[in-house]
């Protein structure tokens, strides 16, 4: 029953920084732009405040999914975070791979404080790629 | 080598030489503390000097002599450049290194018998126990990031004993991972699976490991507790991925947590991916130069981002 749930369902958690992506989610919302109910946003103050360790415990938790989202490169608040953020997420992603997880499981975007329907179009590929994965299985802690 | 531990002892540049005795099993040599000249005798130099000495090096604010192989003197450079180790508190006594040997290897052709001695020469170890007797090449029980080793030669150094050692033949140091890779995710994923469900948890991995130096280990932290600390394949899995992640160019594959394991799980071929990711992303080998920083700790504005929307 479960997963015939999760696969119209997925469950994807969303990190946002919180000065351009998640401005950029809300101006989604502000101009009624429709995506997926899927995710879950937490907020946070800088992608390069997402630990690896973050987006490891939430497949190890059953998220289905996970979109981490900040600031294009030059843009970031603190000026650098989502730079550094960018070398350590490309070492896990690779290293994900290379151990067996679907690529489709960790996604990251820039998407800037005017780009909400870019935020729009993301989700919607994220819940896409997600669905045709199907429920996670892999890492995850049952 | 005794020569001169003797010398940097006796005239007081050390207080300390950290280095290998021998011990008390065939084919083992314990890390060694000779703080008195006329102990100097008690240090041994043979291929079964496997333990990577930077690891006692850390937190120390003595005068230390130390004995390093190629890649103990390049896990010492990482440890120096991210300012665990003062450069100018240790002398580093470099001895060229063909290669040391993979005790398991051993054990594996001994099967099951007990080996009572073993005498290491040029090129061959002759092992004895009750009623056998093997002479064994030690080229075909050479650890295995040894036989692909690019830096047999210690890369910074005070002192050098001996001559250089011939560098090692172009074999591929990342054979076995793209091996892997060229499988399917599905086959690598049982593969890893299969391969680290033989872990026991006994962290001695971590433990071995000369660049696992953090006070607190992610493992073991409990406020928050991020990790589950159970034997579950989830857990475990989890275990090994941030602690490859850990080493993500730092590590300098000397091979020490494979030869740690006593459930004898491949972590080279976890590791060693890491150091690939690093190489071709960032183009960054650890433990050759003290004034290049860390990979993980910079960014260049062009930086590839071809996984990010």
């Amino acid at each position: 029953m479960k997963t015939v749930e999760m696969e119209r369902n997925p469950k994807i958690l969303a990190f946002l920084c919180n000065w351009c992506s998640y401005a950029g989610a809300d101006l989604a919302g502000i101009g009624r732009m429709q995506y997926p109910p899927n995710i879950r946003v937490v907020r946070v103050p800088c992608s390069g405040r997402v630990n690896p360790y973050f987006i490891i415990k939430a497949l190890q938790r059953g998220w289905d999914g996970v979109l981490v989202s900040g600031c294009h490169p030059g843009d970031c608040h603190y000026i650098s975070g989502n730079l550094v953020a960018r070398r350590r997420f490309a070492v896990l992603k690779d290293l994900l791979e290379y151990l067996g997880i679907e690529p489709g499981r960790v996604n990251f975007s820039w998407v800037s404080a005017a780009e909400g329907e870019k935020f729009a179009n993301v989700v919607n590929d994220v819940v896409d790629k997600v669905k045709a994965l199907g429920p996670a299985e892999r890492l995850v802690k049952v | 080598m005794r020569e001169i531990a003797q010398e940097l002892l006796s005239e007081g540049k050390v207080d300390v030489i950290v280095g290998y005795g021998q011990g008390t099993l065939p084919l083992r040599t314990t890390p060694c503390f000779i703080n008195k000249a006329e102990d100097v005798p008690k240090l041994v130099w043979n291929a079964s000097c496997d333990a990577n000495l930077s690891r006692y090096l850390v937190g120390r604010e003595d005068k230390v002599g130390v004995v390093a192989k190629g890649c103990d003197a390049r896990a010492i450079l990482v440890c120096t450049v991210e300012k665990q180790i003062l450069r100018e508190n240790v002398v580093i006594i470099g001895v060229p290194c063909p290669g040391v040997i993979d005790k398991k290897k051993v054990e594996a052709k001994l099967d099951g018998k007990e080996a009572l001695d073993a005498i290491i020469e040029d090129e061959e170890i002759k092992v004895k126990g009750e009623e056998f007797e093997y002479v064994l090449p030690i080229e075909d029980f050479t650890c295995d990031s040894c036989l692909t080793c690019r830096h047999r030669n210690p890369p910074i150094y005070d002192v050098l004993v001996g001559e250089k050692a011939p560098e090692a033949p172009d074999a591929d140091e990342f054979a076995e991972v793209s091996s892997l890779e060229s499988r399917s995710a599905e086959e690598r994923w049982a593969h890893f699976e299969e391969e680290l469900s033989k872990c026991i948890r006994c962290y001695a991995c971590r433990n071995v490991c000369p660049l696992c130096y953090c006070k607190e280990c992610f493992v073991d932290q409990t406020m928050p507790a991020w990790f589950g600390k159970t034997n579950r394949l989830s857990d475990t899995m989890i275990y090994h991925i941030v602690r490859a992640f850990h080493v993500a160019g730092r590590c300098v594959d000397c091979g020490a947590c494979s030869r740690a394991c006593p459930m004898d799980i491949n972590l080279r071929q976890l590791v060693k991916k890491t150091e690939k990711i690093v190489r071709e992303r960032f183009n960054y080998e650890a433990g050759i130069s003290l004034e290049e920083v860390p990979p993980l700790g910079e960014f260049k504005m062009q930086d590839a981002q071809e996984f990010i929307r």
